[in-house]
C-alpha cells in the first residue's frame, strides 16, 4: 500500500496536538483555581488555603513543564508538516503565534517564578499578585491560540495577493466571527478540567482519609463552581453552535449526522454513519429535536451532508462520534454537579463513598471531552484546512513523502509515550505525597524560576526520600 | 496601507541574528556539558557538571523557541523552506532536545534510574548538536527550490560535508562547555576541564580549518565572495584564530574566566564570517533576506510586542547568571 503523507500528517498533527492540548487545558483552569486559593488566604488568613494552594502550586508545575516541553513540538509542526499552508498564512500566523510565544516567556520571566519560589522572599501581597498575573497570562495565550484557530475556521481580514495572504485588517483578522465562542468555550473547558480534577483528588484523598478539613473546603467550593459552569457550558456550546451552523453548516451537518437538508430534522441519538453510501446505519432518534434545538423552531430547516460534493464532507463517523462524546461527557459533568448539591445535607457530599469514587473517575472526563470537542471542530472543517480557502492537500508540505511521514510519526508516539509516562508517574508521586508533604518548607538553592518542575521536591521513586 | 518609511527587514534581520547567536553561545555551553558527560572523571564530577547549567538551561533553549516562532513571523520563508528540507534533522533535535529536558528534571529526581537519565542527557545533547550543526552545513551547501518552495529529497540535508560541520560544532559546543566549567568548577574537575580543553581546542580548528577549505569547493558564491580578490573578509578568520590563541594563553596560564570569554569570541566572529559568506542569501542559492521577508505590516506588528519583552528577557536571564554566580561545589547536591 502506498503511505499518504497527507492522511499520516493529519494523524500526526492531530497526535502532537492532542497530547499538548490537555496540558494547558489543565493550567488555564489550575491557575485561576490557584489565584484563587492565594486570594482567600490574604483575605482570611485561614492556613488551610495556603496550604491548599501549595499543595497545587506543584501540580502546576509539572504540568505546566510538561506543557512547554510538548509544545515546543507544535511551534516546528507547521513548517515540517504544512509548509504550503505556514508559507502562505505567515503574515497572520507567524506574529500571532510568536505573541503566544512572548506572552508565555513573559509570565514566565516575571510571575511564574515568583508564583513557584518566591513565597517566603516576597510580601504577601506580592505572591498574591503574581498568582494573578500567571492566571492572566494563561488567558492571554490562549487569545492568541484560539484567535488563529478561528481564523482557521472562519476566515476574515485577510486578502490573497499572488499566492500570499496579507492582513487587510488587524482587529479583523485577530477576532473572527467564531472567536468568541470558541474562546469562552474552551476557557470554560479548562475551568471544568481543573474542577474536576480538584474535585477528584480531593475526593481521593477523602476517601483515605487524609487531611480531611483542608480537603473537605477544597472539594466544597470545587463542587459550588462546577454547579454553575458546568451548565453554563452547555449553553455556551449551544451559542458556538449556532455560530457554526450558519459559517459551517457542512460541519453541523456531521455532528448531527444529517444528509439530506430539510425541515423538522430528528436529533439522532445513536448511528453508524457510512460515508460511502451518503447514509446512516442503526440510527435512534428523536423526531425534530435538532430542529428545535439548533433552529429554536420544530420545523426549522437544516442543512445536510448531501448539500456539498462528495470531496468537501469531513470524515461523518469521527466527528458524529466525537460530538456524542464531548455531550456526553458534558451531561454527565453537570449530573455530578447537581448531585453535589443534593447531597449538601449534612455535608454528604464529603463522606458518601459513592459519589467519591464517582468523582475520583469523572477527574478524566474533561480531559476526554475536550480533546473529543477539538476532533468536532477540526476534523470537522476537513476537507478544508482554512474554511473555503485552502484544503489539507493544498497546505501540505510538497516534498514531504509517505515513508518521512511515518518516521516521524512513530517516532513523536515513542517520545511522548516515554515522556508523558514518566510525567504522569511522577504526578502521581506528588498526589501520593499530598498536601502533608507540603509542610516541610523545602529551600534548596537550585530552584529557579525557569524549571518550573524544580518546584516539587517528591522523589521519582517510591521509597525515597527527597 | 502606509509606505514602508524604514527597512524593516534588515531590522528583523539583526534581530533573528541575535537571537541565533544568543542561543548557539548559551545552549552551547550546556548541551556541552551533556557532550562531555561520558567523558567525566567520576560521577561526583558530573553532579557538578549538571549543577553548574542546571539553573540557566531552559533560559538559554527559550532562544530556540523564539527564533523559530520568530521566522515564521519576520521570514516565513526560511521557515517553509528549512524545516521541509530538514525534516528528519529537525525532528531528530527536537527528540534529542526532549529527552535532555526530562533527563534533567528527573535525574535530580531519582536515585536507582539515575544511569538511563545519564544516558538520555548524553545522548540527546550529542544530537541536539549534532543535528544543528548539519543545520549549519545544509545552510552553505544550499536548497534545491522552485517557485519558493522546497523540492529537494528528505536526505539532502545528510552529506558528507553536513556531517563535518554536524561533528564541528559538537567540537564546538564541547569546546565552549569545557571552558564553562573551567568558570564554574575547582579542585580536580577544573584540572579535567583544563586538560581536555587544548584537545577540544585543536580538534575545532582542524574541522573549522578543514570546512573553511572544503565550503569553496562546494559553493561557487562562496569561492566568489571570498577569492575574486583582496577582501575586507580574510580579517574574520584572523580574528577567530586570535580568539583561539587567547583560549590556549588563557589555559596555560590558568586563567578561570577568559578560556571561555575568548571561546565565545570565537564563536561569535566564526558566526559573522558565515553570514558575510552567504550574505544576502538566506535561503542559497535562490532567495535573499529580502525574498523571505514577510509583509511590512507584519513585522511591525510583531516587533512592537517584541521591543516590549526582550529588555524583560534580557534582564531577567541577566539577573539568573548573576544569582547563581560563583563555583559550583561537588557534594552540593541538588536534594
Amino acid at each position: 500500500m502506498e503511505l499518504d503523507p497527507l492522511l499520516l500528517s493529519r494523524i500526526q498533527f492531530a497526535f502532537v496536538v492532542s497530547f499538548h492540548a490537555i496540558f494547558p487545558v489543565f493550567t488555564i483552569g489550575l491557575a485561576s483555581y490557584i489565584a484563587l486559593l492565594e486570594g482567600l488566604f490574604f483575605k482570611t488568613k485561614n492556613p488551610a488555603w495556603e496550604r491548599l494552594a501549595k499543595f497545587w502550586t506543584q501540580v502546576f508545575a509539572v504540568v505546566f513543564g510538561m506543557g512547554v516541553v510538548s509544545g515546543i513540538v507544535m511551534s516546528f509542526q507547521f513548517g515540517t508538516n504544512w509548509s504550503n499552508f505556514s508559507y502562505a498564512t505567515a503574515n497572520f500566523l507567524g506574529p500571532v503565534l510568536s505573541y503566544e510565544v512572548i506572552t508565555a516567556f513573559f509570565l514566565e520571566a516575571g510571575f511564574l517564578g515568583v508564583m513557584l519560589f518566591g513565597r517566603n522572599k516576597v510580601p504577601k501581597g506580592v505572591h498574591l499578585f503574581a498568582a494573578c498575573m500567571v492566571a492572566l497570562g494563561t488567558f492571554i495565550s490562549a487569545f492568541w491560540i484560539l484567535s488563529a484557530n478561528s481564523l482557521m475556521q472562519t476566515p476574515a481580514g485577510l486578502e490573497l495577493r499572488g499566492e500570499i495572504y496579507h492582513v487587510a485588517s488587524w482587529a479583523e483578522a485577530l477576532f473572527t466571527a467564531s472567536f468568541f465562542y470558541r474562546f469562552w468555550h474552551m476557557i470554560v473547558a479548562s475551568f471544568l478540567t481543573g474542577g474536576f480534577v480538584v474535585a477528584g483528588v480531593s475526593a481521593w484523598f477523602l476517601l483515605k482519609g487524609r487531611e480531611v478539613e483542608a480537603n473537605k473546603k477544597a472539594l466544597s467550593m470545587t463542587l459550588w463552581l462546577l454547579l454553575i459552569i458546568a451548565p453554563a457550558q452547555l449553553l455556551i456550546g449551544d451559542f458556538h453552535g449556532l455560530s457554526t451552523l450558519e459559517h459551517q453548516p457542512t460541519k453541523v451537518a456531521a455532528m448531527e449526522g444529517n444528509w439530506e437538508r430539510g425541515t423538522g430534522v430528528p436529533l439522532i441519538l445513536f448511528a453508524i454513519p457510512d460515508q460511502e453510501n451518503e447514509k446512516n446505519h442503526f440510527e435512534i432518534k428523536i423526531p425534530k429535536l435538532a430542529s428545535l434545538i439548533l433552529t429554536h423552531d420544530s420545523e426549522g430547516e437544516l442543512p445536510g451532508l448531501l448539500d456539498v460534493p462528495a470531496e468537501e464532507r469531513p470524515p461523518v463517523f469521527i466527528v458524529f462520534w466525537a460530538f456524542r462524546i464531548m455531550v456526553g461527557l458534558g451531561v454527565l459533568m453537570i449530573g455530578f454537579a447537581f448531585a453535589g448539591l443534593f447531597l449538601r445535607a449534612g455535608g454528604r457530599f464529603a463522606s458518601s463513598s459513592w459519589y467519591l469514587k464517582g468523582l475520583v473517575a469523572m477527574s478524566l472526563s474533561p480531559f476526554i471531552a475536550v480533546v473529543a470537542g477539538w476532533f468536532v471542530t477540526e476534523v470537522g472543517r476537513a476537507p478544508w484546512l482554512v474554511y473555503g480557502l485552502m484544503t489539507h492537500a493544498e497546505g501540505l508540505t510538497p516534498s514531504l513523502t509517505g515513508g518521512m511521514a511515518l518516521f516521524t510519526l512513530i517516532g513523536y508516539i515513542l517520545v511522548y509515550a516515554v515522556i508523558f509516562s514518566a510525567g504522569v508517574y511522577y504526578l502521581m508521586r506528588v498526589f501520593q505525597a499530598g498536601i502533608e508533604a507540603t509542610d516541610d518548607d523545602i529551600e534548596v538553592e537550585s530552584d529557579h524560576a525557569k524549571r518550573p518542575l524544580s518546584a516539587a521536591h517528591v522523589p521519582f521513586e517510591q521509597g525515597d526520600k527527597a | 496601507m502606509s509606505e514602508p518609511v524604514f527597512d524593516l527587514t534588515l531590522i528583523w534581520v539583526g534581530i533573528i541574528g541575535f537571537g541565533i547567536i544568543m542561543y548557539v553561545l548559551l545552549d552551547g555551553f550546556d548541551l556541552g556539558q551533556g557532550i562531555l558527560f561520558p567523558f567525566a572523571p567520576d560521577d561526583q564530577a558530573r553532579d557538578v557538571m549538571m549543577n553548574s547549567v542546571a539553573p540557566v538551561w531552559d533560559a538559554n533553549e527559550t532562544w530556540l523557541v523564539l527564533g523559530g516562532a520568530g521566522l515564521l513571523a519576520a521570514f516565513p520563508l526560511v521557515y517553509s523552506v528549512f524545516l521541509p528540507a530538514l525534516y528528519i534533522g529537525v525532528f531528530l533535535m527536537l527528540a534529542a532536545l526532549i529527552f535532555r529536558g526530562v533527563a534533567f528534571e528527573f535525574r535530580f529526581k531519582a536515585n536507582k534510574s539515575r544511569f538511563l537519565w545519564n544516558w538520555a542527557f548524553a545522548g540527546g545533547s550529542f544530537i541536539a548538536a549534532f543535528a544543528q550543526g548539519a543545520v549549519v552545513g545544509t545552510y552553505i551547501q544550499g536548497f534545491e527550490t522552485e517557485n519558493f518552495r522546497y523540492v529537494g529529497g528528505a536526505l539532502d540535508w545528510l552529506t558528507p560535508f553536513t556531517v563535518l560541520t554536524g561533528v564541528g560544532l559538537v567540537a564546538g559546543y564541547a569546546l565552549l562547555g569545557s571552558t564553562w566549567l573551567i568558570l564554574k568548577s575547582e579542585g580536580y574537575i577544573q584540572d579535567w576541564a583544563y586538560k581536555i580543553t587544548p584537545r577540544l581546542l585543536l580538534a575545532v580548528l582542524v574541522i573549522f580549518g578543514i570546512i573553511g577549505v572544503w565550503s569553496p569547493m562546494i559553493d561557487d558564491f562562496l569561492k566568489e565572495r571570498w577569492f575574486s580578490g583582496v577582501s575586507l573578509l580574510w580579517v574574520l578568520p584572523l580574528i577567530t584564530l586570535f580568539f583561539a590563541g587567547w583560549v590556549y594563553r588563557a589555559v596555560k596560564k590558568r586563567q578561570e574566566g577568559f578560556p571561555f570569554v575568548a571561546t565565545l569570541g570565537l564563536f561569535i566572529s566564526t558566526f559573522v564570517a558565515l553570514i558575510f559568506s552567504k550574505w544576502p542569501y538566506v535561503v542559497p542559492p535562490n532567495y535573499t533576506f529580502w525574498d523571505a521577508a514577510s509583509a511590512h505590516e507584519s513585522q511591525l506588528f510583531l516587533l512592537l510586542g517584541l521591543l516590549f519583552v526582550v529588555p524583560f528577557i534580557l534582564m531577567y536571564s541577566a539577573w539568573s547568571y548573576w544569582v547563581f554566580r560563583g563555583k559550583v561545589k561537588a557534594g552540593v547536591g541538588y536534594h
